[in-house]
């Protein structure tokens, strides 16, 4: 526990707190508009969608440590949906079986096309995943459109991501628990993890110390894209129907909760425990907003806004003369 | 003279390269069409061509600061429906309407390099942020598609050039970039930007007005954007608040910026380039098209086209043979 | 002499670390002035204070006897301040020309005028002695000796009246070194005031006409040159009497003569900038690179280390051949290579990481099992040795970017040490670093040798390659072109061997 107390003290604890903060504003301010919101049962309903965005920001934020950027999430996400679902629909009990972790190796596979792409061919992260996007797109439409393949979530996916079988807790949060405390342990108290944040830092020096920089950026990307394919998985047993473009609200929204959450951008520093806070924030973000039935320009307005302030706040960076 | 020349080509090679890859695909794209080489066909291509072509020349500028601007294409859809509104009328009136658009999207751009410079917020997130409320904005404007256009001006701009044949769209092409790229990148402030994008900390100690170059990047992107929303609204003869467009058209910028030969790490580059690397994509897709590529199969060429331009700058690596120079 | 410019009582305080306080200066036109002290003596911020890159807490600039704040490089540029910086303040994706001239370009119709900018550079060129430098080049294909030339032409374009000079020469020729204390001494006849920063005492004998001591940030003393001697000077510096720099050198053994070598190499060659390079190390040596800047020294150590492709020739380790692949390959137990990088801030450390993160980096696996951190062994290793090295940090989980540039170098070197290296690759390790601590690596080398290490030393510092090292091995284009040794190791036969085939200029010019 120390090590993490440390950790937090080191990474900027203030962004975690500044985030939590704001958390716990928002949710004063809902309770404004309608006693509701501080129920359990809504706070329960907030951290069960949560859990998708959770997923997601987690691949999102470990390619951020390294000092890239993932923007093949969207269509990752629909690779997870999609390719599960088929999956249970090729196979058939056999499919229904393998379909979940069958849909998260495929996103694996572009994730490691990704991590190729960036570690080895040294294309810059953004114009490359954004090349992968394009392509997992291109293959989604072949496929559903040549060959319209099942498109209804397994039963085991449904039960997944909106059942609650411990305790009254909503699975889909478990699941990005158990998701979120690997990947804490991973950052904190493995070699791996010590290398991701050395490279996020200068990756010449990591180099030069024998870290295996390239492997290690492949690894990342590979968990990036495992991660979007999950939380494909989990929106498809949501909504019990994977669909196209069903990760396009995700890409934006995990970047924001990264980002708020105390993680650099340009990569080398950040804590999970602060894109934990911050997709807690965006996802009661976006609740509120829709609650109080503002209309969606309002909506969108306000999100921007919101951001930019919090960064002001929190995210700066330094002037040249320091 | 021989000295001249060589390393003005070493220093544009890349904006070349896209230019005689464009001739070369577009060669192709003709000579297949059906009816090839005639007016209406050079006039769709260039009415689709140039929109992409100048949010891609926005994209440039940011970029060649090392920077980035992910709300382009909302800025672009915000100048689309806000034109859907302004640009009626009268003459007079549109042509007003048409100040006050590029205006808002100046002013965008304004504040886009306020954040990044006073507020000193990577542009990556400040832009992903600020593209979130200008496309709210443009969807108030917009809620649903629709609006109108003065008529007279959109037919001429989407037309070509009597006698000559020549498309509009291409001559205002033209005057975008006599008129804003060339004289940015031959001034000061556009040498100042590239100084900014290859070394920042070099270009402040050797005096460079690092502040208000930015400031300056990001308003000119955000009135090229705007410039685009323009003529698309021309084009479409409405507005609407798509953000799968706007999502599209910023996405779209960066392949062009790359695939005409600037880095993303900022310093060198052109956005003639970026314009020939807009062209290029645009005339792919509908190259596609024209093969009789089934529509289904489309989107994934055009994907892994997209992927292979952009990986070419590997084959470079072959030729490494210190490994510490693949490493920043 | 009137002084055109004075700071007076200037002070700079970052985060707890006193660079500077109360600190004074002064220079005249017409005179250069030396400032002398170890780093971290405050010289390079009181130079950034004079350029405007950084604002004096306290204090006052007095320039021509008005007095003024500069907020930006730029106001103190205006002013006829230049400064030609260590880290060079050159573009490297600009042309020549338009590094020269990017603080005030000419114009022409509101755009840069490129016909009178290239004028322009090339006068600057000029005046700076490096006529050959086309004024159209980008910088980024310049080697670093003509970089630096074009940095001080820049420099002189301003057409300034106060000229600084930090650590200019470190990275030029013997040539261009020439060149340039010439045109300094030129610029002084014509009336500039020019500060110049060296370690390099035989050019501030040389070049000085005022010198200026600084210690732990305060000023001690200014005094004519010639008027005290080295040592008395060093001693300022320093604040106490060194006797001996150097630990002693064993006597040349003949049984350790006799016993095969640590480190064999046998015609190592790579990309046609090594060629055949025979070199072995005996166990308990310590072994120079010497020769001038960029002769193939660091692709040397590069190349035993595994970060350059396509190296041929052999390299045998106790006798056994091996191939090292990469950095990670030769960190492995089996090798055991272990190189210390020049540039400490770039390549040898995560600055924003804790003091503890980058110790343990490079031995991280043996402190762990099946990936995951053993923390307790980790943290026993690092608290030893950051007390082994006498590391002054005040917090290991405190940022390595917080320690003096001394201490930075210690984790660097600390962190190699944490793996029990067989061969360990020091280029330029005492480069920045004050005397104290120089002196502390200088006996740490010998102890490592002792033990039974394999050590090489490149060092651009003729005092160390001669009273550290055993043997030096001269480099000059790739090729070692003499062996020095014993009795023969003087400054005058490195020198000398130094300037190979006579013509005095290095190829890599």
């Amino acid at each position: 526990m120390t090590e993490l107390a440390l950790r937090l003290r080191k990474s900027g604890h203030l962004p975690v707190v500044a985030a939590a903060g704001c958390t716990v504003l928002l949710l004063l301010v809902g309770s404004l508009y309608s006693r509701n919101f501080l129920s359990a049962d809504y706070l329960l309903l907030q951290l069960q969608i949560a859990s998708f965005l959770g997923v997601v920001a987690t691949g999102a934020m470990i390619v951020i440590l390294l000092g890239g950027i993932d923007l093949s999430v969207p269509w990752l996400v629909t690779v997870g949906g999609v390719m599960s679902a088929a999956a249970a629909g090729w196979w058939g009990a056999t499919g229904a079986a393998i379909a979940i972790p069958f849909g998260i190796a495929c996103g694996a596979l572009f994730g490691f096309v990704n991590g190729v792409g960036v570690a080895y061919l040294r294309v810059p992260s953004m114009i490359f995943t954004l090349g992968i996007n394009a392509v997992a797109q291109g293959l989604i439409v072949v496929q559903t459109g040549g060959f319209a393949p099942q498109d209804r979530s397994t039963p085991t996916m449904h039960l997944i991501a909106t059942g609650r079988s411990l305790l009254g807790i909503p699975n889909a949060l478990l699941v990005w628990a158990v998701i979120g405390a690997a990947t804490m342990f991973m950052l904190h108290r493995t070699v791996l993890g010590r290398a991701i944040y050395a490279v996020g830092n200068r990756e010449r020096a990591a180099y030069l110390s024998g870290v295996d920089t390239r492997r290690v950026t492949l690894l990342c990307f590979v968990i990036a894209g495992a991660c979007s394919a999950a939380a494909g998985v989990l929106l498809t047993g949501y909504s019990t129907k994977a669909y196209q473009a069903m990760g396009d609200a995700y890409l934006l929204p995990a970047i924001a909760a990264v980002v708020l959450g105390g993680t650099n951008i340009l990569g080398g520093r950040g804590s999970y425990l602060g894109t934990v806070v911050g997709v807690i924030l965006i996802t009661l973000l976006q609740s509120i907003l829709s609650v109080m039935q503002i209309p969606e320009m309002g909506r969108q307005v306000i999100y921007g806004v919101v951001i930019i302030t919090m960064l002001l706040v929190y995210g700066r960076g330094r002037r040249h003369a320091d | 003279m021989n000295a001249e020349w060589r390393y003005h080509l070493s220093e544009h090679k890349g904006a070349y390269a896209a230019a005689a890859m464009f001739v070369l695909v577009f060669a192709l794209y003709i000579g297949k069409h059906q009816t090839g080489w005639t007016v209406p066909v050079l006039t769709t291509a260039a009415n689709k061509g140039v929109l992409l072509a100048i949010v891609a020349m926005a994209q440039t500028l940011p970029v060649l600061t090392a920077g980035i601007d992910l709300s382009v294409g909302m800025v672009f859809v915000l100048a689309n429906c806000l034109a859907s509104h302004l640009v009626v009328g009268s003459a007079l009136q549109a042509g007003f309407g048409v100040v006050v658009v590029l205006a808002v999207g100046a002013l965008c751009g304004l504040i886009n390099g306020l954040i990044i410079v006073v507020g000193r917020l990577q542009p990556i997130i400040t832009t992903l942020a600020t593209g979130t409320v200008y496309f709210g904005l443009a969807l108030g404007l917009r809620p649903v598609p629709g609006g109108d256009v003065h008529a007279g001006l959109a037919d001429a701009l989407t037309g070509a050039l009597p006698g000559v044949g020549i498309p509009a769209m291409l001559i205002v092409l033209l005057a975008v970039v006599v008129v804003v790229w060339l004289p940015y990148r031959r001034s000061a402030l556009g040498r100042a930007a590239l100084a900014i994008g290859s070394s920042e900390p070099a270009a402040y100690m050797s005096g460079v007005a690092i502040g208000k170059t930015k400031i300056v990047t990001y308003t000119l992107a955000g009135l090229l954007a705007a410039i685009g929303g323009v003529l698309l609204t021309f084009v479409t003869y409405s507005g609407e608040a798509s953000s799968a467009i706007g999502g599209v058209y910023t996405l779209n910028s960066i392949a062009a910026v790359v695939i005409g030969g600037t880095s993303l790490a900022g310093g060198a580059g052109s956005a003639i380039g970026s314009v020939f690397g807009a062209m290029l994509l645009r005339t792919i897709g509908d190259l596609l098209f024209v093969f009789d590529m089934e529509p289904l199969w489309q989107p994934l060429f055009q994907g892994v086209i997209l992927l292979t331009a952009v990986s070419l700058g590997a084959l470079q690596l072959l030729k490494v043979s210190n490994r510490l120079d693949l490493f920043r | 002499m009137q002084p055109i410019l004075e700071l007076i009582d200037v002070s700079k305080r970052y985060g707890g670390v006193r660079a500077l306080e109360r600190a004074r200066f002064a220079c005249a036109p017409g005179r250069i002035h030396a400032l002398l002290g170890e780093n971290g003596a405050g010289k390079s911020t009181l130079i950034k204070m004079m350029a405007g890159v950084v604002q004096p807490d306290e204090g006052r600039i007095v320039l021509e006897g008005r007095e003024r704040r500069f907020v930006h490089p730029q106001e103190a540029v205006g002013a006829g301040i230049a400064c030609i910086f260590q880290e060079l303040s050159l573009m490297p994706d600009l042309s020549v020309a338009d590094n020269i001239c990017i603080t005030n370009p000419p114009r022409r119709f509101g755009l840069v005028d490129r016909a009178a900018q290239r004028r322009i550079a090339e006068a600057a060129l000029k005046r700076a002695g490096a006529e050959d430098i086309h004024p159209l080049a980008p910088v980024g294909s310049l080697s670093l000796s003509r970089r630096q030339m074009v940095e001080i032409a820049k420099a002189l374009a301003r057409e300034p009246k106060i000229l600084i000079l930090d650590e200019a020469t470190s990275a030029l020729t013997a040539a261009d070194v020439q060149r340039v204390f010439t045109l300094l001494k030129r610029l002084r006849d014509e009336g500039l005031a020019i500060v110049y920063i060296s370690h390099r005492m035989n050019e501030i004998a040389e070049l000085a006409d005022d010198c200026s001591v600084f210690r732990n940030g305060r000023h001690v003393a200014t005094f004519a040159a010639g008027t005290h001697s080295d040592a008395q000077t060093v001693e300022m510096m320093i604040g106490r009497d060194i006797e001996h720099a150097f630990p002693p050198k064993p006597a040349a053994q003949e049984a350790s003569a006799a016993a095969a070598p640590a480190l064999d190499v046998r015609g190592l060659s790579w990309n046609g900038r090594l060629h055949d390079i025979d070199l072995d190390v005996r166990p308990g040596e310590i072994v120079g690179l010497g020769g001038l800047d960029g002769q193939g020294q660091r692709e040397f150590f590069l190349a035993l280390f595994g970060v350059l492709r396509g190296v041929q020739g052999e390299v045998r380790l106790d006798g056994k051949p091996v191939q090292v692949r990469s950095p990670r390959a030769a960190k492995r137990r089996e090798i055991g290579i272990a190189l210390v990088p020049e540039d400490r801030k770039t390549d040898g450390l995560m600055l924003p990481m804790s003091v503890r993160d980058n110790l343990g980096f490079a031995a991280l696996e043996r402190m762990s099992r099946a990936g995951v951190i053993d923390g307790d062994a980790e943290a026993k290793a690092v608290d030893a040795m950051i007390a082994k090295l006498s590391i002054k940090a005040p917090d290991p989980a405190d940022a390595v970017g917080t320690l003096s540039g001394g201490n930075q170098q210690k984790v660097v070197i600390a962190k190699w040490l944490m793996n029990a290296p067989r061969v360990i690759l020091l280029s330029d390790p005492t480069r920045g670093i004050d005397v104290g601590t120089k002196q502390e690596i200088y006996v740490l080398l010998r102890k490592l040798a002792d033990d039974g290490a394999a050590v090489l030393l490149y060092s651009t510092d003729y005092a160390e390659l001669i009273g550290c090292c055993d043997r030096v091995a001269v480099f000059f284009d790739g090729r070692i072109v003499r062996w020095l040794a014993g009795d023969a190791l003087t400054e005058h036969a490195l020198v000398s061997s130094a300037l190979n085939l006579g013509n005095g200029e290095a190829r890599a010019a």
